[in-house]
């Protein structure tokens, strides 16, 4: 193996797949971890510790919803402890005043609230939770009087993207310091729902002008973190940074994987914090070296100059729509496939279905 | 809108934006899904910005501890902290 190991700066603590919500694009898998399956406060605390020594700076509390942990209070210590960067990614239900006070006073750094959408009737509509959208008003109000930093995330599909100036004026609004709009992937749940979330050429072309220019406009107020839809790009996204080069994600019941969505690729195999050390894992797992550095890629992507930029696309992506994770992400121009994925795109788009829910599990 | 650094005015990290450092990557300002690697210039101004300090008092130290002329100085770490203030990593009291 030539290429060397790199230090993991992000890890995505998916601590519950519970969620009171059932949005229609969830990226967590068809299949559900059950409750009883789910890592405990100890052996998350011990993750927390390992991640930090192998060089992870930030850790995203996730799910599912987090707040449906009932030790997620002792968890966000632990990560405190570990001394790393804690955010806490939440749809706000069930968290109450008091609460977000507690993880406050523990050392939480930033909260990272979604939103379904600009206002209740669509928000309550897409998360499938009626009140959602009130509670969220709510939450984030208790986070600005706390003075956590404030991110809102705002997931975009067909439904809302021509509202996307409302979520940037709700997110002035709530007084976030940092807006995330991210164009829906199609992993997990929002597999089943392409028909009614497929956003059209169109739209991603007004949304992308939109950003640009509220970023000038907004420059020192509202941070803008964009992920542009890829089905009418040119170059696929970079996938997390590289495989197995940044980031990794640890599922409830402790498998670590590469990528939020990598167990989309049947062939590979996860290992799990109960049976390795992350540091091995990280450095020598099976999924992680699959598609590490660049010595796994086939044509066009390997003599591609934009190989260490893009890292050939999602691997998931690949695995999705040609049935070969190691293919050029179809997302790219130069893939054989990539009139297929348009094609795919504009099918979609002109399907009406309605939202497959995901259950709460 | 475009950030500006008065003289007088007071930077600051605020909540939820610090100062880290790592052993294998050297000084780091960590925010919300941000990592930036510090070169030593910027550690050095960073670390002189306390919440306390108008923006001519740290670059007055720091052109003493490094012999260097604060106007240099000055121009190169207002660069630095506007750049910081738009991307929302800091903030000054007047
Ligand atoms: S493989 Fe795809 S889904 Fe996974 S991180 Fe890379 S880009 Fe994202
Ligand atoms: S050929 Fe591969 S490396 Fe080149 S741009 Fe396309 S996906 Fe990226």
């Amino acid at each position: 193996m030539t290429t060397p190991i790199p230090r993991p700066s992000a890890m995505l603590a998916e601590l519950t797949h519970r969620c009171p919500l059932s949005c229609p694009y969830c990226s967590n898998p068809l299949e559900l971890t059950k409750r009883e399956e789910e890592l405990t406060t100890e052996q998350w605390a011990d993750v927390f510790q390992q991640a930090a020594a192998l060089g992870v700076l930030h850790v995203h509390l996730s799910g599912g919803e987090p707040a449906a942990r009932r030790d997620l209070d002792e968890l966000t210590s632990h990560a405190v402890k570990a001394e790393l960067y804690t955010n806490l990614i939440t749809s706000g239900v069930g968290l109450t005043k008091a609460k977000l006070e507690d993880l406050a006073a523990r050392g939480l750094d930033h909260v990272q609230l979604s939103i379904q959408g600009p206002n209740a009737e669509i928000a309550d509509k897409v998360g499938g939770y009626k009140g959602g959208y009130n509670k969220k008003m709510q939450v984030a109000e208790w986070i600005a009087e706390e003075g956590l930093p404030l991110t809102v995330n705002a997931v975009m599909h067909r439904g809302n993207l021509d509202r996307l100036e409302e979520a940037i004026e709700l997110a002035m609004r709530l007084g976030a310091r940092r807006l995330e709009v991210a164009t829906v992937q199609f992993h997990g749940w929002a597999v089943k729902n392409r028909g009614a979330l497929m956003p059209t050429r169109e739209q991603v072309e007004r949304a992308t002008a939109t950003v640009a220019s509220a970023r000038e406009r907004l420059k020192g107020e509202l941070v803008i973190d964009y992920v542009p839809a890829d089905y009418y790009a040119r170059f696929p996204k970079p996938c997390m940074g590289g495989w197995g080069r940044i980031g990794l994600a640890i599922t409830p019941s402790g498998k670590v994987m590469p990528c939020h969505a990598a167990d989309s690729i049947p062939h590979l195999k996860f290992d799990n914090v109960k049976d390795r050390t992350l540091a091995d894992i990280w450095a020598f797992g099976d999924a992680f070296t699959a598609y590490r550095g660049t010595e796994w890629m086939a044509e066009p992507c390997r003599s591609c100059d934009r190989r260490e930029v893009d890292f050939g696309g999602c691997r998931c992506q690949a695995m999705a729509i040609i049935g070969d994770a190691s293919a050029t992400d179809p997302a790219c121009e130069k893939s054989p496939h990539h009139g297929e994925m348009l094609k795919l795109a504009e099918d979609f788009v002109a399907q009406d279905d309605d939202f497959t829910y995901r259950p709460n599990a | 809108m475009s950030a500006d650094l008065a003289d007088e005015a007071v930077p600051f990290l605020p909540r939820g934006v610090r100062l880290k450092e790592d052993p294998a990557r050297g000084w780091l300002l960590l925010g919300p899904e941000r990592a930036l690697t510090l070169d030593g210039v910027a550690a050095a101004v960073l670390q002189e910005v306390d919440g306390a300090r108008s923006f001519t008092e740290i670059t007055e130290i720091l052109a003493e501890k490094y012999a260097a002329p604060r106007d240099q100085i000055a121009k190169d770490a207002r660069g630095f902290l506007v750049g910081l203030m738009e991307r929302r990593l800091l903030e000054t009291k007047p």
